[in-house]
């Protein structure tokens, strides 16, 4: 690995690590308060999420979700965008995936249900996603605002749209998909840990190699980092927010596979709510990299899973707490120890006799 | 010169200590020393990253040293000018003067006493101020004679300028120096930092000189008998590096390489350009003087694209490009090195690598029609750019934020220098804030484009890089062109003279007839 990448990479893990401390030291203070002994309740923590399969599974099933919506929100924040209409674009694809695959013809083969489902979710976020882009890159609406908004209206059109057409009955479901839509099941019984998650992983794959590899990506970059130096360049500023918000809607409603065809079955209301919320905490707290997202899904698939299997113990919501303190832990460590990586990098510069490495960024 | 007569070992030292800075274990400064005498125009000079900037900060309070200290004589307040504007520009003068001090009963503030003293304070020194003008409507020039009065009314007797005549014409220059002397002979003092050494020449009684963050130079009472030779030795430590002459001019039948015809381009700030013509052959070294914010920006972006004009046409090799994106003017052979290389010319969290590809992905692509970044092309062009301009250190995987301002800049003309099929190069202030080192390179790959056909445009503040490098000078002012000076007429006495005059409006009546 080339330096000055290797470099960042640390830098990124140890901002990442003092937060995870940082949390650890307030959940054990808020156990404490509780009156319970924090070296039992973390260990049985760790003993019953990763002791056995069953644990671990459960773990995958709940970092899943998280790992759709981290990858789209963290595809935005490298274009610079903030893309805070995951939720809605989430909620959208799983109705859309829903309605597909409820609405197949009974018999068809699973090669065909489940990418034609697939593509319905994708396509559902990726147009919230592309019109919240294109309505900052044209007419310079603030994405997090059009986001928010989008959220609410998508939360009422789906039920509106459910109650009046496609809800089954009275309840607040749509019909169940074809079985040649429903993914497989893996892992040990009694758990409901599916074929999204590999997909999931796939997923991070190819956007690292995006990121990494491509023009597009080197353009989301680069907009990002210093538009007016993209725009300079002629790097098309308007059309790389664009592909950038849609495909991270596309990548928040692919979340579908993982909910409708691996879990429920089914469109139900109220199923992945808050999964799109907990995504930009996934791709804040894994820096933006998809590596770094698979990382932070696990994590918060482990408190998530871990919050029910302690709950004799301690409250569930105490984890709840701590996911929200490991964001802030994250938020709040950035600069120190960005200060910190910078000398590091310059220290080693000189040591390798070189000259001219500025202190704090450049002459001005 | 009113200081001049002073004797040095009789005025007593307002400043005066040694002080030693880190940054990230880098020494800025070592043990400089800073020897400011009452009634003295003291000059500070060095080549960018020399260390002024940091000792003044350490004069005012802003920066703190990690070993030693400097005292200021009791009784003498700091006056810090900063080199870029520090007004609120919402906020009118009159207001940026009480900011955080605002004087009032109750919380209602009583503006006009200190308005009246601004203007009292502003006609004692030579200095127009307008009280209640907001900030942001003044010209740069206001702006800060309008710093200085402030400066002055919250008591400061010592004043340090950074950079001040970066952004005035060369007669504003000499009223700014009138009003500094006044200031010293009141029994106060002037830090000039800079890095112009004629100015140091006419105006400083005593110089100090920073190289690599140590004093290498500090004279006392030398009004009259400095060169600006012996400054530049000292600030180089060695012989400063010869400037680029113009390469021979290309023949009058030359194809019209870069032409701008009837621009109009409106501008928010009204700095903008009203019915600008200009030709450029292939091979021209065409120079665009005039005072900051005549409408050199509004120009330049227009041309590259980032500009959508009002009226008029740009055309490319005789091409018709008014209406063209800029990936597809850079795709027609047109460079361009921007103003403000950390926003607009460098992506600075990115490698040098990446920054020499941005925006030639597609050109340094590998496959899918330059999809998929072609890492080995972008490595090799990496590695010619960093050889060919010298950047230190050599290696094209550190992030260009780690660069010194000069080799920052190396990259971003190595990048538009080496454009497939350029045509024409626009460059504004490539050589700002550079090195003599890289200046004199960065003037030497100029050169080397117009000698091969280029055309480029290069839109100065520095006269001398103008009048050395071009084939022909034209005067940008209040967004027209009012003057034009060719050929050896660029290297006759008086010219200076002539482009000061049309830089601020005086000539342009008589030019234009």
């Amino acid at each position: 690995m080339k330096p000055a990448t290797a470099a960042a990479v640390r830098r990124e893990a140890a901002i990442a690590t003092v937060a995870l401390l940082v949390a650890m030291a307030a959940g054990s203070a808020l156990i404490l308060a509780i009156g319970q002994s924090p070296a039992r309740v973390w260990g049985a923590l760790l003993a019953r999420t990763l002791g056995d399969a069953g644990g671990v599974a459960q773990v995958l099933f709940k970092a899943t979700p998280l790992l759709f919506t981290g990858l789209a929100v963290a595809i935005a924040l490298r274009a610079g965008l903030f893309n805070i209409g995951v939720e809605g674009q989430l909620v959208a694809g799983l109705l859309a995936c829903g309605v597909v695959g409820g609405a197949l013809p009974a018999a068809t083969p699973g090669l065909i249900a489940v990418p034609l489902c697939l593509l319905a979710a994708a396509t559902a976020g990726g147009a919230l996603g592309a019109a919240t882009g294109a309505l900052r890159a044209w007419r310079g609406s603030h994405e997090v605002i059009v986001g928010i908004l989008l959220n609410a209206i998508v939360g009422a059109v789906v039920l509106w749209l459910g109650d009046a057409y496609l809800f089954v009955g009275e309840s607040t479901r749509t019909a169940d998909v074809v079985d040649g839509a429903r993914l497989a099941t893996i892992g040990p019984a009694g758990t409901a840990l599916n074929t999204a998650a590999p997909l999931a992983l796939a997923a991070a794959a190819a956007i690292a190699w995006l990121f990494a590899r491509t023009r597009t990506g080197a353009r989301w970059r680069a907009v990002g980092a210093a538009p007016d130096a993209a725009a300079c360049a002629g790097g098309g500023v308007r059309r790389s927010m664009l592909t950038a918000m849609t495909l991270s809607g596309a990548i928040a409603g692919l979340a579908a596979a993982h909910y409708v065809l691996g879990y429920k079955y089914c469109y139900e209301d109220g199923v992945g709510r808050g999964a799109g919320f907990l995504g930009i905490a996934v791709a804040l707290l894994g820096r933006g990299h998809p590596g770094g997202v698979v990382a932070a899904a696990l994590l918060l698939g482990l408190l998530s899973h871990g919050g029910l299997v302690v709950s004799d113990l301690v409250p569930k919501e105490l984890f709840d707490v701590l996911t929200a303190v490991i964001i802030l832990a994250v938020a709040a460590s950035t600069p120190m120890v960005r200060r910190r990586g910078l000398a590091a990098l310059t220290r080693g510069a000189r040591r390798a006799g070189l000259s001219g490495v500025a202190a704090d960024g450049g002459a001005p | 010169m009113t200081a001049a007569g002073h004797d040095p070992a009789a005025a007593a030292s307002l400043i005066t200590g040694a002080v030693t800075k880190r940054y990230d274990g880098r020494t800025v400064l070592d043990a400089a020393t800073l020897q400011v005498r009452a009634g003295a125009i003291h000059a500070l000079v060095g080549e960018n990253g020399a260390g002024k900037s940091t000792l003044v900060k350490i004069v005012a309070g802003l920066v703190r040293p990690d070993a030693g200290a400097i005292a200021v004589a009791p009784g003498q307040r700091v006056g810090l000018v900063p080199q870029h504007g520090a007004l609120v520009p919402t906020l009118t003068v009159v207001e940026n003067a009480v900011l955080g001090r605002e004087p009032g009963r109750a919380g209602v503030l009583a503006l006009a006493p200190v308005a009246d003293a601004l203007r009292a304070l502003g006609a004692a020194h030579g200095l127009a101020v307008d009280p209640w003008a907001r900030a942001g409507a003044l010209s740069v020039g206001e702006q800060q004679r309008a710093e200085i009065v402030i400066a002055l009314w919250r008591g400061a007797s010592l004043l340090i300028l950074d950079e001040p005549t970066a952004v005035l014409a060369p007669v504003e220059v000499d009223g700014l120096f009138a009003v500094l002397r006044g200031v010293a002979a009141a029994g106060g003092a002037v830090v000039l930092v800079t890095h112009k050494l004629d100015e140091v020449v006419a105006i400083a009684d005593d110089l100090t000189v920073l190289r690599a963050g140590r004093v290498v130079r500090h004279d006392v009472g030398v009004a009259g008998h400095l060169d600006a030779t012996t400054i530049a030795r000292a600030m180089v430590g060695g012989e400063p590096p010869p400037r680029a002459t113009a390469p021979p001019p290309p023949a009058a039948t030359a194809a019209i390489a870069l032409a701008v015809r009837g621009l109009h381009v409106a501008d928010a700030t009204g700095a903008g350009v009203h019915g600008v013509d200009l030709a450029l052959r292939a091979g021209e070294l065409v120079g665009v003087a005039g005072v900051e914010g005549n409408g050199q920006r509004a120009l330049v972006e227009a041309i590259a694209g980032l500009r959508r004009p009002g009226a008029g046409r740009i055309e490319l090799g005789g091409v018709d490009v008014t209406g063209a994106t800029v990936a597809a003017r850079l795709a027609a052979g047109l460079g361009h090195v921007a103003e403000d290389r950390h926003a607009m010319g460098l992506v600075l969290d990115a490698s040098i690598e990446d920054n020499v590809a941005l925006g030639r992905e597609a050109e340094l692509g590998a496959g899918l029609g330059g999809w998929i970044l072609g890492r080995r092309a972008r490595r090799a062009l990496a590695d010619a750019i960093v050889r060919d301009l010298d950047v230190r250190p050599p290696d094209p995987t550190l992030p260009a934020r780690a660069l010194s301002g000069g080799n920052q800049q190396k990259i971003v003309v190595g990048r538009e220098l080496t454009r497939p099929a350029l045509r024409a190069l626009v460059a504004a202030q490539p050589t700002r804030g550079v090195d003599l080192g890289a200046q004199a390179l960065i003037h030497a790959r100029l050169r080397d484009a117009a000698g091969r056909g280029v055309a480029v445009l290069l839109v100065s503040a520095d006269l001398d890089e103008l009048l050395g490098l071009c084939h022909r000078v034209v005067v940008l002012h209040r967004g027209r062109l009012v003057g034009e000076v060719v050929g050896d007429a660029l290297r006759a006495d008086g010219v200076r003279g002539r482009l000061g005059a049309l830089m601020t409006g005086a000539a342009a009546a008589e030019e234009a007839a």
